[in-house]
């Protein structure tokens, strides 16, 4: 909008060397018109975006009105049943944590040490475009084609059964090409003069990767930890194929029990015809959006609290 | 001879690591440091390799069975049933249904947002605007999928006064509005990158603000916005859980958009999620989708990926 007005006033009148259409006499009506055409566009745009953000944030409100009523303590603290009234969470709540944990202590060193090869360690080579390339790759196949190849690989072939082990390796395949994706960016804006400058005092390249690199790439590393985190939680199509059930009416002890995690709840209870499963599915949304936001205040906190320590 | 013939920069880089690999090599654990990442790097290859070998070895059983042409052009999907039949044909159908109205549905909207977050907003509004969007993008698919079964179906279902709960429309709706922040925030960043001579010059010209953004900004951008569009189209592909829970799942030949269909993603749901044994021809069904699935998706994601690389080399 800013910069409208002075082109309007270099247009104001006849345009120089314009010759109006159809023997128009009146220079400034094809101008105006051109003027009210390109403003309306504007507001037509402009109403795009207001459509876009209303619907989106008008249709969680509606899930969030019809999930209210039925949180409660209860919600929290009781396990699956076929009575919507008694209804609870807390083997998914349990089983997400789970799941959530061991996925983030297979995909973290992984996720870190492939990064760290891709950016510290191998030089330019034909190798390493492929494996960038691949990852790219891996970050865009669909979540239920993990779920077929754990389901094909873990519950199969290692006869892993439906275990939270199971669930766990097959949700960090999932997000691994998000753990390694931003951990090289954190690596990135590692400025070279600090590599150097190790180099320069003897250090090996494991000694400047580990004492000089890492804790400057940290906070980088630890947002895209979060975020992958944030994915895991609301993976229900891998689990689904893994074979995960939602009716488990117990939580799990060991790495070979049977689970099940917040999104298959919510998906079990959405596909049941009764509104009162409908009301408790919308609550667990609730419950799990609410985690969600948690982890990214999470990183938010990380990146502004640990960000600054860590200057050049 | 062989150093004269790479570019500069590589043989630096050569050189450079030569002196520090002999200096690391003083330490036996640096070596051992060094194959650990390695075969951290080797997992996602590995990945990879695992899902080709696992879709192929089960898929290639399950052509033994199911002729590969009745499996392509055959137009009834019914594994399930006693009468079996093996054509992807409906299920093809149903996702494409799905996402085609979702891009319908997103496509406009989120190219009128990100037109105007570029061209029209002031920083404010854009800064506000595009992080309120991640955070939307961030929400989980089931989440979705249970908007539409409460929400959007119901006014559906009243609007059209149809009486079938599970449509594609609905999955179709909440599939778009869940691949719209992909596409504003994609297609703002390629209006963006378009270089401000461009707009500037066209502007000098006495063009408006409308002839800049569709006569100049746009189709300098086209390729991106593609790139943009395709990879919201791989996502609504891949898409499950919304349209397991919306759409139903009657794998049938139709394009209307008020009847339940079954989508590729919905069917290995519907699967797994029952007991099927291990090793009979049901279980393979899935694996020979899901080849299907990812064949699809990875041919879009490297598309996209094309158009994009070869757009930044064009604006350097």
């Amino acid at each position: 909008m800013s910069e409208k007005k002075p082109i309007a006033h270099l247009t104001q009148g006849a345009p120089m060397g314009v010759v109006p259409p159809d023997g128009e006499n009146e220079p400034g009506i094809d101008t105006r018109r051109r003027y009210l055409a390109s403003d309306a566009f504007g507001v037509l745009c402009f109403l795009a975006m207001t459509t876009c953000l209303l619907a989106l944030v008008g249709l969680l409100a509606m899930v969030i009105i019809n999930g209210l009523p039925w949180v409660s303590w209860k919600l929290l603290s009781s396990f699956p049943s076929r009575t919507p009234e008694n209804a609870g969470i807390l083997s998914a709540l349990v089983g997400s944590v789970w799941l959530i944990s061991l996925t983030v202590l297979i995909s973290v060193p992984i996720g870190i040490g492939s990064a760290l090869y891709l950016e510290e360690y191998s030089k330019p080579s034909r190798w390493r475009r492929l494996v960038q390339l691949n990852i790219a790759n891996l970050a865009g196949v669909p979540s239920i084609v993990y779920g077929i190849l754990g389901l094909g690989l873990f519950v199969r072939a290692m006869s892993l059964q439906r275990s939270v082990l199971a669930g766990a390796l097959t949700l960090t395949l999932v997000v691994l090409p998000i753990v390694i994706l931003s951990a090289q960016e954190a690596l990135r804006a590692v400025p070279k003069s600090i590599r150097l400058g190790s180099y320069a005092l003897g250090a090996t390249r494991w000694q400047t990767t580990w004492h000089q690199v890492l804790p400057a790439a940290l906070p980088g590393m630890m947002t895209g930890v979060i975020l992958a985190m944030a994915r895991a939680l609301g993976e229900a199509a891998p689990l689904l194929a893994v074979g995960a059930v939602a009716y488990i009416a117990y939580v799990p002890r060991t790495l070979s029990d049977e689970f099940t995690a917040l999104p298959l709840q919510i998906y079990n209870w959405a596909s049941r015809p009764q509104a009162e499963f409908h009301g408790l599915a919308s609550a667990a949304i609730i419950v799990l959006l609410a985690v969600l936001i948690l982890l990214n205040a999470g990183a938010v906190f990380v990146r502004s609290r640990y960000g600054k320590r860590v200057k050049w | 001879m062989t150093n004269s013939s790479l570019p500069n920069a590589d043989t630096a880089a050569l050189a450079d690591d030569d002196w520090l690999t002999s200096a690391s090599n003083r330490h036996g654990y640096e070596r051992a440091i060094h194959a650990f990442l390695l075969a951290c790097a080797a997992v996602s290859v590995f990945t990879t390799i695992g899902i080709v070998v696992v879709l192929l070895a089960e898929s290639l059983q399950f052509f033994r069975e199911v002729s590969i042409f009745e499996f392509m052009f055959g137009t009834r999907w019914t594994p399930l049933f006693s009468e079996k039949h093996f054509g992807i044909l409906p299920l093809l159908c149903g996702s494409f249904l799905v996402t085609a109205g979702a891009i319908l549905i997103a496509g406009p909207i989120g190219l009128g947002t990100a037109i105007y977050l570029s061209e029209y907003a002031n920083p404010v509004v854009r800064e506000t605007v595009k992080p309120i969007l991640e955070v939307l993008a961030g929400i989980p698919s089931v989440v979705y999928g249970v908007m539409a079964v409460t929400t959007v179906s119901p006014v559906i279902r009243w609007l059209f006064q149809s009486d079938s709960i599970f449509n594609a429309l609905s999955a179709s709706v909440v599939v778009g509005f869940m691949v719209l922040p992909m596409i504003v925030s994609l297609s703002e960043d390629v209006l963006r990158a378009v270089p401000r001579d461009l707009r500037l010059a066209a502007y000098a010209l006495g063009a408006t603000k409308l002839q800049v953004t569709l006569g100049v900004v746009t189709p300098a951008a086209l390729s991106g916005i593609m790139a943009s569009f395709l990879l919201a189209i791989s996502r609504a592909v891949g898409e499950t859980m919304a349209v397991t829970l919306a759409a139903g799942a009657t794998a049938q030949l139709t394009l209307n958009p008020l009847e339940s269909v079954q989508t590729m993603t919905a069917y290995i749901v519907q699967v797994s999620a029952g007991d099927t044994p291990a090793g009979s021809l049901e279980y393979r069904t899935i694996f020979a989708v899901g080849l299907t699935l990812f064949v699809s998706t990875m041919l879009l994601n490297i598309l996209a990926q094309w158009i994009l690389d070869r757009m930044r080399e064009e604006y350097e």
